[in-house]
């Protein structure tokens, strides 16, 4: 009886839309009707994607600290000759826009040392949770935790833990060991940040991994085991190269995550001491909204630049995915 | 027929109703009770007004500074607003001498207040804003502390070497954790920087920053900075032109001089209560001159308002003695307006440590050197207050050496303004 119900209400529902579906199709016909089902989608899209990069490429080249167009006069290169005007790229100090190379150079090791530790003690602790453990469901919970905090809250927390008379402090004097100011020094403010980052964002890439470890089938370790492959050699022979490919997936993640990372790093130490801290997302807020003038133009040249970096970095992971997928 | 007529006429009367009807919005930002205080005051202003009602929008400082300019900048935004920019929001603020009754008096009042917004193409006698909390950039110190230690206090006239000297002495004594501290903005820097003879502009009023008096005090500032005179934190702390005070540590207990300003007062007078007792500096002296800083907060009218002359209206009615009077009385700030700096502010239930700082802050003001309120109506100023924390935090930690910080904080001025 209930089935009846249901199926009827379906029929119901079908000859409802059936009809100016129809009449859809006569009038677009049959090869074009599908781009009717994608305008609602393509609209939105192009309003808050495409829209705001073309903006972008007009603000990048047009000078001056107006927000209107029409107010903005057309500059051309200037902004990106200016950001990219350096005698030598390792060294700031000989570059126009140092603060713009220091951010530069401070991402780069940023994202080097956040997504290769990120990534290597994901995969361990993915390893780890893969396994039969007590209390399997509640350490994959634990790690997975920071990532639904906000970055602020995170940032937050280890500020307590790391300012002067914080947690952490207070455990070393406790302990009878001396004191560090560990925002105030440049390097140890550098580890901070990429510990934290790696704190809050591992539980997600873990998850990733695991997912990936899981859909590797048994009966290849059941077969290894069999043969008296050493565990090592199933990690290295079996586990990774079938891994491969999600980790690719993460590696793309969290190289985009890295390069765009800004919250918790501005909360934590405000892109100090100086500017060690400083990468180049905020250099652009910066530019473009914290300091006088607002420098849009030179704010949206910096953007592009690091969209182009991206751009290119995203490419060549993508490539490698397709190169290894061709090779499987 | 008799329905049609009377839904005409219902419809005509609401029409007019809200035609007749002017919301002004108020974007107000608070360092204490401000935005309440004046809050309380706009049922007065709405019974001598009918037909205009104002909406006080209460929002932090943070969107004063960031989002109101960009709303301005495309045309829309509040009526009104709360400010402390005058020189960047020049451009989007009206100008209400046709709108209110009696200028003269405002101008008698207000007259050097109003000179800060004055600026750029704006009127050279023109009422863009009213004032309702001047202040003084000066210094905090804590008496107990001094007590405790068994050092002297300097008092008026002291220099700065003085106060680190001493600083230094009662933080060693009592082990707190910092002598000194001054906050992370140009805006702070200046006053001492000025002391120090640095001038800011030249003989034909244009900018200059890095004199012989700004290296001088800026080598001061970096070398307290590593011999741990000043609080590393509050400076090294933070990058860019990010802002950061030491309040928290004040309050605490646990610096012994804070350089900041009157707007702290109110803030000390409620945190700190009987925990310790504190005074205020007064003005600090360098070899050159005992300068601070003068500033406030003030409401300004913007052009693109559709009430312009309501917003006239309410801006006398802010300017008026009574209601400055008592909007001040219960925020406990200094005030502009000269007929109540004579006559005194009856605050409401302070301190005796908040009624003095207030004296010692109200009585700096006519002190300070020419330059100081030059800056303060200076239209790129802010480029100024963001540009020096940014560089010469560079030099404190090592990234750059004191001499490049300094050329490269002359080039980011210089860049600014040529914009």
């Amino acid at each position: 009886m209930l089935k009846t119900l249901a199926t009827q209400a379906y029929d119901g529902a079908f000859n409802l839309f059936e009809r100016p579906m129809l009449a859809l199709q006569r009038l677009f016909g049959q090869s074009r009707i599908a781009w009717v089902f994608l305008l609602p989608n393509l609209l939105i899209f192009g309003l808050f994607t495409f829209l705001p990069i073309i903006l972008n490429f007009v603000f990048a080249t047009t000078g001056g600290d107006r927000i209107l167009l029409a107010d903005r006069p057309f500059v051309g290169t200037e902004h990106f000759a200016s950001l990219l005007d350096c005698e030598s790229y390792f060294d700031p100090n000989s570059c126009h826009r140092d603060l713009f190379w220091r951010a530069v150079g401070n991402t780069g090791w940023f994202v080097l040392m956040q997504v290769g530790f990120m990534i290597l003690f994901s995969l361990i602790t993915a390893l780890i949770l893969n396994r039969d453990i007590v209390l399997r469901g509640f350490f994959r919970a634990v790690f997975f935790y920071p990532v639904l905090l906000s970055p602020v809250v995170v940032a937050l927390i280890w500020k307590w833990i790391l300012q002067r008379n914080g947690v952490l402090n207070a455990g070393l004097e406790g302990a009878g060991f001396g004191t560090v100011n560990w925002l105030l020094e440049a390097d140890w403010a550098f580890f901070w940040v990429v510990f934290v980052s790696i704190w809050c964002n591992m539980g997600f890439y873990v998850l990733i991994l695991l997912a990936g470890l899981q859909s590797i089938p048994s009966d290849v370790y059941e077969a290894a085991e069999m043969d008296g492959t050493p565990r090592w050699r199933s990690l290295w022979r079996i586990t990774l190269p079938l891994l491969m490919p999600t980790m690719l997936v993460v590696m793309v993640l969290s190289v985009i995550r890295a390069v765009q990372a800004f919250d918790e790093i501005y909360v934590l130490t405000g892109g100090g001491p100086g500017s060690a801290t400083t990468l180049l997302i905020q250099y652009i807020y910066d530019v473009g909204f914290a300091t006088r003038p607002r420098l849009y133009g030179l704010a949206a040249a910096a953007s592009l630049l690091m969209a182009g970096v991206l751009f290119v970095l995203t490419m060549m992971q993508l490539a490698a995915t397709r190169k290894q997928s061709g090779d499987n | 027929m008799k329905t049609t007529l009377t839904t005409t006429a219902l419809g005509l009367v609401l029409a007019a109703g809200a035609a007749g009807a002017q919301e002004l919005r108020f974007m107000c930002y608070q360092d204490g009770s401000e935005c309440a205080a004046w809050g309380a005051q706009m049922a007065t202003f709405e019974a001598e007004n009918p037909g205009i009602s104002v909406i006080v929008d209460e929002v932090p400082y943070a969107s004063i500074i960031e989002s109101l300019p960009v709303q301005l900048e495309v045309g829309e935004g509040p009526d009104l607003a709360r400010v402390t920019d005058y020189g960047g929001l020049a451009r989007f603020m009206l100008d209400v001498r046709p709108y209110v009754s009696d200028a003269d008096a405002i101008e008698a009042r207000y007259g050097q207040s109003l000179a800060w917004a004055r600026v750029g193409d704006n009127n050279a006698d023109g009422i863009y804003n009213i004032v309702d909390q001047l202040t003084a950039t000066g210094g905090f110190a804590n008496k107990t502390l001094f007590d405790q230690a068994g050092v002297e206090m300097p008092g008026a006239g002291a220099t700065w070497a003085q106060w680190a000297e001493a600083s230094r002495a009662v933080r060693d004594a009592v082990g707190v954790d910092f002598a000194m501290a001054i906050d992370r903005t140009g805006h702070r820097f200046a006053g001492p920087a000025m002391s120090y003879g640095a001038a800011y502009f030249d003989a034909n009023g244009d900018p200059i920053l890095v004199d012989d008096g700004f290296r001088t005090f800026a080598e001061q500032f970096v070398a307290w900075h590593e011999d741990g005179t000043l609080a590393r934190d509050v400076w090294a702390g933070a990058g860019g032109g990010t802002y950061q005070d030491a309040a928290a540590e004040f309050i605490n207990a646990n610096l012994v001089m804070y350089y900041s300003g009157s707007w702290q007062i109110g803030r000390f007078g409620r945190d700190i209560g009987d925990a310790f007792d504190w005074v205020a500096t007064g003005g600090i002296c360098g070899p050159v001159a005992c300068t601070g800083m003068p500033g406030g907060a003030g409401i300004v009218g913007f052009k693109q308002t559709e009430h312009p002359e309501a917003v006239g209206k309410l801006m006398e009615f802010m300017a008026r003695d009574e209601v400055q009077g008592a909007v001040l009385a219960q925020t406990r700030n200094i005030p502009a307006n000269s007929v109540l700096q004579e006559q005194g502010i009856a605050y409401q239930d302070v301190s005796d440590d908040v009624k003095a700082a207030l004296t010692t802050f109200a009585a700096s003001i006519p002190t300070f050197a020419d330059s100081a309120y030059a800056l303060q109506g200076y239209a790129n100023n802010r480029a100024i207050y963001t540009s020096t924390p940014a560089r010469i935090t560079q030099a404190i930690v090592g990234e750059l050496s004191l001499e490049d910080a300094l050329t490269r904080l002359d080039a980011d001025i210089a860049e600014a303004i040529a914009q």
